[in-house]
């Protein structure tokens, strides 16, 4: 099987609700691919309709070129991390790991040996009704892999985990990642995919905004625009001005200039005769870039705007 | 409204729902709780059995001394049976027969009393009061034999061995209309024939009896049954009475064929012998000429009131609302932590995800409940009958039956359960219907709330009605009794009323994988 996810034009309605709105995307090998966009962009919901969890109105995800519920042992295709609650308390890590193997024709062994994998060997013989919040999501981690699949699942997988966890959790997606697998990490907080996700597909009120490679990410959302730093701030604006260039002045001696390149504004600040102490490509972070994506889309607005 | 994709079978799947069905073993087995439950549930069908076993203590008196009970008299098919008659009868060495006019049947009956004190008898017939011709093995009670009868309501019949009943000609007799009847011998096999003139005769039923000796008894019987009054009880229910009542025959042109010996002698068959040596309600006979006159009290029929050998099953009611709380908690716990979605995830086939945890639940509850209710029946009818109850015997296979057919119950209703959680989703809601569908109707129909026909009815259409399963005793067509749920009668057979069970059981199933193909998970 092709470690692959198709999605194309997903739509679906929950009463007067659009959740999905022709959703498209593809998940591709040896990659993390993040899955991103502000809480109620539909996600989750996304995630479960590949999962064959939840029926769309129109379109169709598949894995591999499959819809999930035509694959046989599942698991061993897919390994999805979706609640880190769904758990029976009262059942042992080990049992509910092996469950989980004995549906899909896997032995105990296996179970252990993601047990380990996941730093859980010591607790597996305990109830994971005791459980805090990050062995949880650890012990959520080892379902999904414990068929060995091609194509991983994970929704919110660092949500409840410590610093260390997050750490372990970054370092895990990547050499997953570099094992060949699809790896698909939908988040709301693009902080904690930066340095992890290969590619971003940022989506908004059902859709896909924005889907490419991070590096690209950013330089558009750069846009070409170049900062300089100078003392002689408001003379440096109508010199450049003149020149045809579009600023921002964001600081006291700071002004982001849109229009021209580097090279021209250095020029121009020099036929001024103006100093500055820097003129540079101006870069702005993932995280900027994902606001500015998703500005007019954000559903739900903290007051403080 | 948005379609799941359906599950697409591959063609040839191997392991496939083997895997899921040992998934679902795991799950159950590794859930304290539930394994703790279902054991409880056995000890408590046990417990309570053997408890009410050991409560129930049966004496018999002779005078005032107190005996043992007699053990039941049974018949030549194990059952237990009555067999108290006035016989006038010879003997009769190999093939033969007889053939009598029945000129008159008349009797009376003993009515509730009117007046205190004073015995209030009216004359008249019981519907089942016999008088007609037998060929019987010996005067042994409960012995080989075949008789051709005119019955007070149900016309003319032909019983043999207690158990067994042909119907002929209906009507009754009147010196005007008199009735032929003819009962005759050709190795084991017994002709019964009956004439309104005695000239044309009509075939009533021919019966095979094996093990007859060669030496028989050979004559003219009468037996009238105790008077059936079944009223009301004022919190509904009912009560049953039976008072006494006799039938007098009067036969004439009585003609005997083949080697015949002896004179005619009388029996009082099973008459019943008061402390004093004196015979209770007995029968007599006369005779004038070629005339004869026969009267008896008692029957010649199965034995349908006593102490029933599935008596020490009612506790099993409360072992059976353990396991409904165990089956309803196996899906609902699911919902109640998001598991569903997990187990969904690894059998995306939603019909075959509920049909593996359903076949799992319902092997548990059968492999759980077999040994416990046949230690409950097994050992609690033992206590019983070393209690002094006279407990009506079963033929083995019965006996398997119930205990077969109760773990069955057990089964199906657990499945049931089952399906009522996943439809419902919520632990509490599904228990009470679960309780309300399968519990309440049994109760309310075997205690003393509904008359007798609602109790019926319910028995009828609600799942309750696979508690058939356990009726040891039939009812018989030709037995007048209080075939009433309260007394241990149920309005279906037992296959029959677990056939009702597993209907609900099934359509419970079906809806419940519609709902969960449909919603979203």
């Amino acid at each position: 099987m092709q470690a692959i996810i198709e999605v194309a034009g997903l739509r679906k309605r929950f009463g007067r609700t659009l959740a999905l709105d022709g959703m498209s995307f593809t998940v591709p090998p040896g990659q993390v691919t993040g899955f991103v966009g502000p809480n109620g962009a539909g996600k989750s919901t996304t995630m479960r309709v590949i999962l064959g969890l939840d029926g769309a109105d129109e379109g169709h995800a598949l894995i591999g070129g499959q819809p999930y519920t035509s694959l046989r042992n599942p698991l061993t295709h897919v390994g999805a991390l979706l609640d880190a609650g769904a758990f029976q308390p009262g059942r042992t890590a080990r049992n509910h790991l092996l469950w989980l193997a004995r549906s899909q024709g896997l032995g105990g062994g296996r179970v252990d040996e993601v047990l380990r994998q996941v730093g859980m060997g010591s607790v597996s013989r305990r109830r994971v009704g005791g459980f805090s919040l990050g062995m949880r999501q650890r012990l959520g981690i080892a379902v999904a892999l414990l068929g060995d699949p091609p194509v991983l699942m994970l929704d919110e997988p660092v949500n409840g985990l410590d610093p260390e966890g997050v750490v372990w959790m970054r370092g895990f997606l990547r050499s997953l990642a570099g094992e060949g697998r699809a790896v698909l990490v939908s988040s709301h907080l693009m902080s904690e995919l930066e340095g992890t996700a290969d590619r971003l597909v940022v989506v908004g009120r059902g859709r896909v905004i924005a889907d490419a490679g991070v590096a690209d990410l950013i330089a558009t959302a750069s846009r070409g625009r170049v900062v300089v730093r100078t003392a002689a701030c408001s003379e440096a604006v109508s010199v450049l001005g003149r020149a045809g260039a579009t600023m921002v002045v964001t600081d006291r001696d700071t002004v982001v200039v849109s229009g021209l390149p580097s090279e021209r504004v250095v020029a121009v600040l020099n036929a001024g005769g103006l100093p500055f102490s820097e003129v540079a490509a101006h870069r702005v972070t993932l995280e900027q870039a994902y606001m500015d994506l998703t500005a007019d889309v954000v559903e739900y607005r903290g007051a403080a705007g | 409204m948005s379609v799941l994709s359906r599950c697409s079978e591959p063609r040839v799947e191997r392991g496939g729902f083997g895997w899921l069905l040992r998934a679902e073993w795991v799950k159950f087995r590794t859930v304290r709780g539930w394994v703790v439950t279902m054991a409880a549930a056995a000890s408590v069908i046990v417990l309570l059995g053997l408890l009410s076993a050991s409560g129930d203590h049966a004496s018999c008196g002779s005078g005032s001394v107190e005996v043992v009970c007699p053990s039941p008299l049974v018949g030549p098919g194990g059952e237990a049976v009555d067999d108290k008659f006035f016989f006038v009868r010879r003997s009769l060495v190999g093939d033969g027969g007889i053939t009598v006019r029945l000129v008159s049947m008349t009797g009376q009956i003993r009515k509730p009393d009117v007046t205190p004190g004073q015995r209030n008898v009216v004359s008249g017939v019981v519907p089942w009061a016999k008088a007609g011709v037998m060929i019987k093995e010996s005067v042994r009670q409960g012995s080989v034999y075949a008789a051709v009868m005119m019955t007070g309501e149900h016309g003319v019949r032909m019983q043999h061995n207690f158990t067994h009943d042909v119907a002929g000609r209906p009507g009754g007799v009147s010196r005007r209309s008199p009735r032929w009847l003819r009962l005759t011998r050709v190795g084991d096999t017994l002709t019964g024939d009956e004439s309104v003139d005695g000239v044309r005769w009509v075939q009533v039923g021919t019966v095979t009896l094996t093990g007859l000796p060669r030496t028989v008894q050979i004559g003219m019987f009468a037996t009238s049954p105790g008077d059936l009054t079944v009223t009301q009880g004022d919190l509904g229910g009912s009560v049953a009475a039976a008072r006494f009542t006799e039938v007098t025959g009067e036969f004439d042109r009585v003609e005997l064929r083949g080697d015949v010996s002896g004179v005619w002698r009388d029996d009082d068959v099973g008459v019943t012998v008061a402390p004093d040596g004196s015979a209770h309600h007995p029968g007599r006979a006369g005779r004038s000429g070629g005339a004869f006159s026969v009267t008896g009290v008692g029957d010649i029929a199965p034995a349908v009131e006593g102490p029933t050998s599935e008596r020490p099953l009612g506790g099993a009611l409360v072992g059976l609302i353990l396991v409904i709380v165990v089956a309803v908690m196996f899906v609902t716990a699911e919902y109640r932590h998001g598991l569903i979605r997990v187990t969904l995830l690894a059998g995306p086939c939603r019909g075959r995800m509920l049909a593996a945890k359903a076949l799992v639940l319902g092997l548990v509850t059968f492999a759980v409940a077999l040994p416990a209710v046949a230690v409950a029946f097994t050992v609690g009818g033992w206590i019983l009958r070393g209690n002094g109850n006279a407990v009506l015997p079963v033929s083995p296979l019965t006996q398997v039956r119930i205990v077969v057919g109760m773990a069955a119950l057990f089964a199906l209703a657990a499945v049931l359960s089952l399906a009522l959680g996943a439809l419902l989703r919520r632990s509490v809601a599904a228990v009470v219907a679960a309780v309300a569908v399968i519990v309440v109707p049994h109760v309310l129909a075997t205690t003393s709330v509904l008359p007798d026909g609602a109790a019926q009815w319910l028995l009828r259409l609600t799942p309750a009605a696979g508690f058939a399963a356990q009726q040891s005793i039939p009812q018989y067509a030709h037995v007048l009794g209080h075939y009433a749920p309260i007394a241990g009668f149920y309005p279906l057979p037992p296959w029959a009323g677990l056939v009702v069970l597993a209907g609900y059981t099934v359509l419970a199933f079906g809806v419940a994988v519609l709902r969960l193909r449909r919603r979203d998970a």
